[in-house]
């Protein structure tokens, strides 16, 4: 190579030499940085994967309660029993409703911050939507328990406005509804939607920010409605931020196990569903089974998130 | 609507920026079918003049009619112009031929009426075959006619152009001045241009109005703002002249005014000054050779005055810095300007 040959000679000592060799082969050198963090991701984050996808193929021996590591599909089979996949379904519209909601909240705010905010009010939007990750989550959870309650600040609010009967009527609803909202699904949605909001906000505002404002601008100057403007340019360069915001909100949703206990009813969520499998029950190959389930759906998604052409625009 | 209606007036318009005045007290009237460049350092106040008439913006004072009519409280999309803007402002997820049926589709044109028209406009600007690529297969100069058949499919009264050559290559430039030139008068639409090239504007406008400060200068037709030019800033912007002080014009036979003259009107003399002439000496700061031409920087004897001289290039070859030359002004060159 003509720019190896334009260095000088190979000096002498063991780190010098070293040194040299690296510059002279930057193929090695390249390998030296790359490997630690490859087989950090290989080993430890694809390596746990493949074992959790493995043992989700192995039984569970009833009358021993030892692992029959002869492969089957009977750990899927249990999933497809009512009582399990109740949990799947419930778990996955669960997440869809607070992926939903997340995008749909968040939008006129990721909007305002990449298109208006300038300056101070972008720090203060910034550090708005930061500021609820820098708290622990389990307190911020238990605070919404309390602001939920029966006696919680909601109910007193509603009873200060002289509107419990709305309340009332909400709890009234069929499935959603419940004798409080802490112990309901909606109350359960509720501090999902609040928990996962930013991971929508933050990469939203990240694809807007990168939307220049000229092709707004051109597409007003060639004669569309603002209606029209967000329906054929806004939104679908903002969708990949919404992709991939949803798909934190999405997947952040269905593995979550903490809040559905703290803030819900007594059914089960994906989650929780693991957490019993593999601890109480000690049926591993099922609480893999279980696990398996969101990758699988969340594989499913970006499938056809792309090929609706979501990431044309990327 | 009356038919004399210009296609474009302002009316003492001025657009404040806080304590800044981007445009201030402009008027200003262009005629239907007309070639009409804005001219103006960066900051001049010529893009916020493109930007008041598309939409983009409102005037702080003062009053903007299309066609006669007031454009106050008329949103971009409802305006009878169209915008070639500096970036192109291509839409990266839609391909070429989609951008450029944009317009006519949120108009409720129907999907093969639109393409075709499209793709006649996409012809025009000889694209025809590039409808299927999206924008970033694109070189600059294609996707600068893109941003052209875009906004020329709306058939549009006034197109709007901003830079629209700046960030192309000098030959691909000059091709496309003469395309658009010839464009603007196949199609009769008003052509407003915004540029910094002076030698854009003189090319290819009908009118140039030159801008400095938010203000309108000079404007008129190429030649005259060539050659008249009403104050020293359009002398020195508009292709360089050389300005001579009041006192140094009244000091060679000249008006008692401060004067252009440009420098291929001096020449260098070997005898006496002829008939009409006035005779300089001077040291020559630098000699630049310029293909066609010849420019030398010199130093005025007696005067703190430098000038730029133009010579045809066949013509002293053998001048270098230091040397003293005899310059001819040719006293019916010198154009008496305003006051500064």
């Amino acid at each position: 190579m003509s720019s190896a040959a334009a260095l000088p000679a190979p000096r002498g000592g063991l780190l010098r030499g070293l040194s040299d060799f690296l510059l002279r082969r930057p193929g090695a050198y390249l390998a030296l940085l790359l490997v630690p963090p490859l087989l950090w991701l290989g080993i430890i984050y694809l390596g746990s994967l493949f074992a959790l996808l493995t043992n989700s193929f192995f039984s569970i021996d009833e009358f021993s309660g030892t692992i029959d590591y002869t492969l089957t599909l009977s750990s899927y089979g249990q999933l497809l029993q009512l009582a399990n996949f109740d949990i799947v379904i419930r778990t996955v519209l669960m997440a869809a409703a607070v992926t939903l909601a997340s995008a749909v909240i968040a939008f006129p705010i990721a909007y305002y911050a990449a298109r208006y905010a300038k300056g101070r009010m972008k720090a203060v939007f910034y550090l708005a939507v930061m500021m609820p990750l820098w708290s622990s989550y389990l307190v911020k959870v238990y605070a919404w328990k309390l602001i939920l309650a029966k006696e919680g600040i909601v109910s007193w609010v509603a009873d200060t406005l002289g509107v419990t009967v709305v309340l009332d009527g909400v709890l009234a609803l069929p499935v959603i509804g419940g004798p409080s909202l802490s112990t309901s699904y909606i109350g359960t949605f509720l501090v999902f939607t609040y928990v996962w909001l930013p991971y929508m906000i933050l990469p939203l505002q990240a694809s807007l920010e990168r939307v220049p404002g000229s092709l707004v601008e051109a597409s007003e100057d060639l004669g569309a409605h603002p209606r029209q403007t967000f329906r054929h340019v806004i939104l679908p360069l903002a969708l990949p931020g919404m992709i991939a915001g949803s798909i934190f909100t999405f997947s952040l949703s269905l593995g979550d196990y903490i809040i559905p206990q703290i803030v819900g009813g007594s059914n089960l969520f994906i989650g929780q569903a693991v957490l019993i499998q593999q601890g109480t029950a000690g049926n591993i190959p099922l609480a893999a089974a279980f696990t398996v389930v969101p990758v699988a759906i969340m594989g499913l998604y970006l499938w056809g998130a792309k090929r609706t052409g979501a990431f044309d625009a990327l | 609507m009356t038919v004399a209606a210009p296609a474009v007036r302002f009316r003492a318009v001025t657009r404040h920026f806080g304590p800044v005045k981007a445009v201030d007290g402009v008027d200003l009237e262009i005629a239907p079918g007309e070639f009409f460049s804005m001219l103006g350092p960066s900051g001049s106040g010529k893009t916020t003049c493109l930007r008041l008439i598309a939409g983009f913006d409102q005037p702080s004072a003062g009053e903007i009619e299309i066609f006669g009519v007031p454009s106050a409280g008329v949103p971009p999309y409802a305006r009878a112009v169209n915008t070639v803007f500096q970036d192109y402002a291509l839409f990266p997820h839609m391909n070429v031929l989609d951008n450029v049926a944009y317009g006519l589709m949120v108009r409720g044109v129907g999907k093969r009426e639109r393409h075709a028209r499209a793709a006649e406009a996409l012809a025009l600007v000889k694209l025809g075959q590039h409808g299927e690529r999206r924008p970033v297969q694109l070189s600059g100069g294609q996707r600068q006619r893109v941003a052209l058949a875009r906004a020329l499919v709306n058939q549009p009264r006034v197109l709007l152009l901003d830079e629209p050559l700046g960030a192309l290559d000098l030959k691909l430039r000059e091709e496309m001045q003469v395309e658009l030139k010839a464009l603007q008068r196949k199609l009769g639409t008003a052509f407003v241009f915004v540029t910094h090239d002076q030698g854009e504007a003189l090319s290819m406008s009908d009118r140039v109005a030159v801008f400095n400060e938010g203000r309108i200068v000079q404007v008129g037709p190429p030649e005259e703002i060539y050659e008249r030019p009403r104050t020293d800033f359009v002398a020195r912007f508009v292709g360089g002249s050389n300005v001579l002080p009041a006192a140094v014009a009244r000091g060679i036979g000249g008006p008692d005014a401060p004067c252009s003259l440009r420098p291929e009107a001096i020449v260098l003399l070997t005898g006496p000054a002829p008939e009409g002439h006035a005779a300089l000496t001077a040291m020559i700061e630098d000699a630049q050779y310029h293909g066609a031409a010849r420019r030398l920087l010199v130093t005025v004897e007696g005067a703190d005055l430098r000038l730029a001289v133009s010579i045809p290039a066949a013509e002293g070859g053998g001048f270098g810095p230091g040397q003293t030359v005899t310059l001819g002004i040719p006293l019916a060159a010198l154009w008496a300007m305003e006051a500064a």
